[in-house]
């Protein structure tokens, strides 16, 4: 335990040492803020145009603006996940940093659950800027809140899971960009999987949809826990720290 | 301490460590010895749980690598070739990260960094980024992190690669000055690093062993005859007829003149096996009448015994490829 706390403080260190979480909370500002705009500013308007034609029936916050701008937010979170992961084992590899790391008396999944966690964190607070935009919301509106809290309970499982699937393509090369790459093409892979449904309705489509892992977010953007969807990302979560575990075990049959 | 039994290490297509054995008792300093690629990162690779002998054992304080690698590991501190440093952390953060890392107490992290930082002479860029120090730094930064949890055995690739010439006697005075508590192994391709810091050698080349002994043991073994450089003052006389009279010096098998200049003539004497003819050659000089002016045994240096014995080893090898061939003409 002591070791997974050792391995987490010098991975946030290093992420808050260099420029890495600053663009990444920057990043994520800007694009979460434009959206923020749009959704509101469309809410404003059709709330203005239901008065003048006369039916005076509030609109919903929590359907209108909260629910797409979460999601909007798991998308983003697709595109900031590869940059947050590449780095944690590559650079290691790099830089003959492992070499220290495994000659030192620490289990393997030590170090895999202390850069995970580090790394989790880190897009927990890249989320984090967003809650000054739902502030914004509760200010001016009565949106309620348990959806937005199950929607960031969502966030994190679906991002949980892209980590340790990103953490695992980074144990595999020593080149960052590589890492990189290869994380990003899975997130994207893992989103776009969903598509097939609106197209198909046969079984192997129904059981591709299944496997995206924006299929299993929907229900959290409406503010519904499913434990089938629970279940998945966990799932997910602890297959992708296997992998990366055995992976780091096999660098020293490999080397 | 360290006990190594059958250590082979075979990587996808070559065979980098062949069935290498050796003991390292406690609180000695071993110089491990070998041309570049010899296969002596692979065998400290394998000591320090960094990988997995192919066959054979390794143990280390009675732990074996395979088995207890978390035991070995709390015992060993390890420089790699290249420092395992991160560029972004400053010095004390890094060493603090590894004090941690290698279980020292909470508590005892900020006395044992000091210390270090001390022994190892960095105390001026404890709060400078490791990105920011020259390579000597860096290298003193890798050795600190290596003894910093005081581990029984210390294991240093190439500790002294990098240094300028005041830093490399700073560096071996430091290494020599851990032994006793430690048990070292440290690894070089420059000769004269072995004889001024260890005790004994174990010298590799293609991932075999050819030799393990002390410095002074092997240079005996290999030496059967004494050389002798001898100068004398020559105010008159024939070279030649110098040359002559030394030759005729009882037990001397032939002598060479090196050198002549300002009037003093250098030789190279060599003498017939296990033959002591210092003081025969000194009555000579004397009753001839010349002024002796130096006279000393010249010492086998590890350079010529290494190279005596990995030449040995390459003659053997065609000798067995040669008697194969003419095995397959019969």
């Amino acid at each position: 335990m002591r070791n997974i706390v050792v391995i987490f403080r010098k991975e946030m260190k290093s992420y808050f040492a260099s420029p890495i979480a600053y663009l990444l909370l920057a990043i994520f500002a800007i694009i979460f803020g434009f959206f923020f705009y749009s959704a509101t500013r469309f809410f404003v308007l059709q709330g203005m145009q239901m008065q003048m034609m006369g039916r005076g029936m509030p609109m919903d916050v929590n359907e209108y603006v909260i629910r797409p701008l979460l999601t909007n937010a798991s998308v983003i979170g697709l595109f900031l996940i590869p940059m947050i992961t590449m780095r944690l084992y590559a650079e290691e590899k790099r830089s003959g940093t492992i070499e220290l790391l495994m000659t030192s008396p620490v289990r393997d999944l030590e170090i895999v659950l202390g850069k995970w966690l580090a790394a989790l964190v880190l897009y927990a607070a890249i989320l984090g800027i967003s809650a000054i935009n739902m502030g914004l919301l509760f200010a001016f509106g009565r949106p309620d809140w348990k959806p937005i809290l199950v929607g960031y309970l969502g966030l994190l499982l679906q991002g949980g899971c892209l980590l340790a699937i990103g953490i695992f393509i980074s144990t595999m090369t020593r080149n960052q960009i590589i890492a990189g790459g290869a994380t990003f093409a899975v997130c994207l892979m893992l989103w776009v999987l969903d598509w097939v449904s609106a197209y198909d309705q046969s079984t192997w489509a129904k059981i591709i949809s299944y496997l995206s892992v924006v299929t299993h977010f929907e229900p959290f953007a409406k503010g519904v826990i499913d434990s089938k969807d629970v279940i998945f990302y966990l799932s997910m979560i602890f297959f992708g720290l296997f992998l990366t575990t055995r992976s780091v075990e096999s660098l020293r049959w490999r080397s | 301490m360290i006990k190594v039994e059958g250590l082979t290490k075979r990587y996808a297509r070559t065979l980098a460590v062949d069935d290498i054995s050796f003991q390292v008792e406690k609180g000695q300093i071993v110089g491990f010895l070998g041309p570049n690629g010899a296969g002596k990162t692979t065998t400290m690779r394998v000591l320090t749980c960094f990988l997995p002998p192919t066959a054979g054992s390794a143990q280390i304080a009675g732990f074996d690598v395979l088995e207890q690698p978390l035991e070995v590991k709390k015992r060993i501190g390890y420089l790699p070739e290249s420092p395992p440093l991160y560029p972004d952390m400053e010095v004390s953060e890094y060493l603090t990260f590894v004090g941690k890392l290698k279980g020292l107490p909470s508590a005892d992290v900020p006395k044992r960094v000091n210390e270090v930082c001390e022994r190892c002479a960095i105390s001026d860029v404890k709060l400078k980024l490791i990105g920011k120090l020259s390579k000597g730094y860096r290298q003193r930064v890798g050795l600190a992190q290596a003894i910093l949890h005081n581990p029984d055995v210390l294991i240093l690739d190439e500790p002294t690669s990098g240094l300028d010439p005041k830093q490399i006697i700073e560096t071996r005075e430091l290494i020599r000055s851990l032994a006793g508590d430690h048990t070292i192994i440290l690894s070089t391709h420059i000769l004269s690093e072995v004889e001024h810091s260890c005790e004994r050698v174990i010298i590799i080349n293609h991932g075999k062993l050819v030799a393990q002994d002390t410095v002074v043991n092997l240079t005996n073994r290999l030496r059967g005859s004494e050389q002798v450089a001898l100068e004398i003052q020559c105010v008159n006389g024939d070279l030649n007829q110098m040359r002559q009279r030394l030759e005729q010096v009882a037990g001397v098998s032939h002598v060479v003149l090196k050198d002549t200049k300002d009037n003093r003539c250098s030789f190279e004497v060599e003498s017939m096996q296990g033959r002591s003819i210092r003081a025969e050659l000194a009555r000579a000089v004397v009753n001839a009448g010349w002024d002796l002016n130096e006279l000393r045994a010249v010492g086998l240096s590890l350079e010529d015994i290494f190279l005596q014995l990995t030449a040995a080893e390459k003659a053997e090898t065609t000798e067995k490829t040669e008697k194969k061939e003419e095995a397959a003409k019969v």
